[in-house]
């Protein structure tokens, strides 16, 4: 034990760092490269503001006479706008970093949403079981039946109705991420469920009964944490999974207005115009979703082989 | 008063649609500070009595009659809340196989704080302390840095200690060992089973060993329960169960031991296997096995009678008796 012999304790990042997990990241390109790409695009989008040339926000900054600018190695284009102009006039650059930065948060705060409610539905069905269990899973199986997009369509077009469109773009980030989450929940409810079953049984809980602990205490302070790995790797695949909800609700219209526009609604936006040559509204933010969702889903990859109990532990 | 008595407890397990017996109108008393032992084969309820003791009977297990006084309370009828308030804190739980029944993701000081922490009003600097003299008291070395620890960083002996040193944080009255030693090396076994003993002589603790070591109990415990398919069936003192045991059940079991085999011979076992808990034969549940089996074992079960020093459930006890003497003067 090098903690013993020494007595400064390492760190926590070399802690990591020398981990498993922290040396099957090294060995891995692929990882490597997916988490730079991810977190390059995660902090540019995440600091738009002070990196975007213009504000899409600011009807003031656009100009319809500068609309359908083509990228810079493109003839015709114009120096100020690097990747070009969208048909409004919006700088393309900047507004697929404020797109991108609605996207991730959509979709990180989506999975949020659903991580709390699936993880708290999947530990009590697992650990009380019985009627409970029965109750809560057949629920889940009721709402997986329904696809989430059917869902989401129903649910947006019945609320866009209701509140009139000015309202609802007003808040069709909370509509958005609210029913992204509610409509997968029953991924997390099933992985952390069928944890926790395979969890209840180990003598640890036993001891912890013994000891004099409650079922809350069991559950969240000794289950739980045991139940970690799978959770991780859902959650990587559900963001990526978010993002890809967003952007298609959003190119069917009932995403994020094109005021405020995320990467779906720029594709949609782009999409009247690609036969007219201006191919490039959709295509470039149309590149970024697709890097973005492939580095999040490699890296979901990665880490379910390195929390693989079986490849290591042989 | 003693410190637990158990009154004619049956346990049962629901089926889809009957119920098995698992323990059979079992009665015994513990006193304070004293240790018993509970042999038997596997599938005798041995564990199963521990785990009613505790309350802790999970479906479809469930009390069907009989009390469980703990000092005068009866724990088959308190509350979760009440019962909570009990375990761990008058009442502990050892279990078999130390690698897993330390959290994996916990430190060592964490457990043992939250334990403290969840039954006392304790800061958590106060409850490091205890938890230090405890560790020291299993002579677990540098305590302090092992609360910083994980159980994977340590070995199984030393987990198991650390385990006895868990079950006596709050000083209980009562601690009951579940085969304690069967996932360790032999030569570990004899340490933790003489700390065990060294703690429950110094505290005061009462002590349930459950095992199916004869060795063992005979070393460790003052008085003993052999149990079968679900009943006990002799009891009494250790000592005299152990050299000069009543029910052939009891007999077997030690003629079975190597010790009482010349080398290069057969060991003497018992013939026959215990019966399911669905199938236990009428009358006496050993008939089958049993060498010395009349008539009326096959219809009548057997009450329990007090012969000799111990109380035995055998009809034959009587003549099994004088046939021994017979041999002896012989």
């Amino acid at each position: 034990m090098s903690s013993l012999s020494t007595n400064s304790e390492p760190s926590r990042w070399s802690q990591i760092w020398n981990s498993n997990i922290g040396y099957s990241f090294r060995k891995n390109p692929v990882a490597i490269v997916s988490l730079v790409i991810f977190l390059v695009i995660a902090v540019m989008s995440f600091c738009a503001p002070l990196i975007a040339p213009f504000d899409p926000y600011d009807p003031g900054q656009i100009d319809i006479m500068n609309s359908e600018y083509p990228p810079l190695w493109v003839d015709g284009a114009d120096a100020q706008f690097m990747l070009g102009t969208d048909d409004q006039g919006r700088d393309l650059w900047s507004t697929i970093l404020y797109g991108t930065r609605l996207s991730l948060l959509i979709g990180i705060c989506a999975v949020g949403l659903q991580a709390i409610l699936g993880i708290s539905i999947g530990l009590i069905a697992g650990y009380v079981g019985g009627r409970i269990d029965s109750l809560l899973m057949r629920m889940a199986d009721i709402q997986l039946s329904f696809s989430t997009l059917m869902v989401a369509i129903i649910f947006l077009a019945v609320t866009q109705a209701m509140f009139g469109s000015e309202t609802f773009n007003q808040y069709a980030i909370y509509f958005l991420i609210a029913v992204i989450g509610v409509a997968e929940w029953p991924q997390y409810a099933r992985t952390v469920r069928a944890t926790v079953l395979a969890e209840k049984k180990k003598e640890y809980v036993d001891s912890a009964r013994v000891l004099g602990f409650g079922p809350m205490r069991i559950m969240v302070r000794h289950i739980l944490p045991n139940s970690l790995s799978p959770i991780f790797v859902i959650s990587t695949v559900q963001v990526a999974n978010a993002i890809i909800s967003e952007a298609s609700l959003s190119f069917l219209g009932l995403g994020m207005p094109p005021s405020q526009p995320s990467l779906g609604s720029l594709i949609s936006s782009g999409f009247d115009y690609i036969f007219s040559g201006s191919w490039w509204i959709t295509a470039i933010p149309g590149i970024v979703l697709v890097v973005l969702v492939l580095v999040i889903n490699l890296l979901g990859d990665w880490l379910r082989d390195a929390l693989n109990p079986k490849l290591y532990k042989g | 008063m003693s410190l637990l008595s158990v009154r004619d407890l049956s346990v049962k397990f629901a089926m889809r649609d009957n119920t098995v017996t698992a323990l059979n109108q079992i009665s015994f008393d513990l006193a304070k500070g004293e240790r018993l032992g509970i042999v038997g084969e596997s599938g005798a309820g041995k564990s199963i009595t521990g785990f009613a003791l505790m309350n802790l009977l999970s479906r479809p297990g469930f009390v069907d009659s009989g009390k469980i006084l703990f000092q005068g309370d009866d724990i088959a009828q308190m509350s979760d809340a009440q019962m909570r308030r009990i375990r761990g804190n008058q009442m502990a739980m050892i279990f078999q196989d130390p690698m897993v029944t330390l959290n994996p993701v916990l430190t060592i000081g964490q457990q043992m704080v939250e334990t403290l922490m969840a039954h006392r009003k304790l800061s958590k600097s106060e409850a490091e302390q205890i938890a230090i003299v405890k560790l020291r008291e299993v002579y677990i070395p540098s305590p302090a840095e092992r609360l910083n620890q994980y159980p994977h960083e340590l070995s199984g002996g030393m987990r198991q200690r650390i385990i006895i040193a868990i079950a006596l944080l709050l000083d209980p009255q009562l601690i009951i060992a579940d085969e304690p030693t069967t996932a360790l090396d032999v030569t570990i076994q004899a340490d933790i089973m003489e700390l065990l003993l060294e703690l429950c002589e110094t505290n005061k603790v009462g002590l349930i060993l459950i095992t199916h070591d004869l060795g063992v109990v005979s070393q460790m415990t003052e008085r003993t329960l052999v149990m079968y398919a679900g009943r006990i069936i002799e009891a009494g003192r250790t000592r005299e169960i152990i050299n000069d045991p009543q029910h052939p059940y009891t007999q077997g079991l030690i003629n079975a031991l190597p010790q009482q085999t010349a080398p290069g011979q057969r060991l003497k076992q018992i013939p026959g296997n215990m019966p399911s808990l669905t199938a236990i034969p009428n009358g006496c549940p050993f008939s089958p096995r049993c060498e010395y089996v009349q008539d009326h074992c096959r219809t009548e079960a057997p009450k329990t009678v007090q012969y000799t020093h111990v109380e035995v459930a055998c009809h034959e006890v009587h003549r099994l008796h004088s046939d021994k003497a017979e041999e002896m003067n012989r």
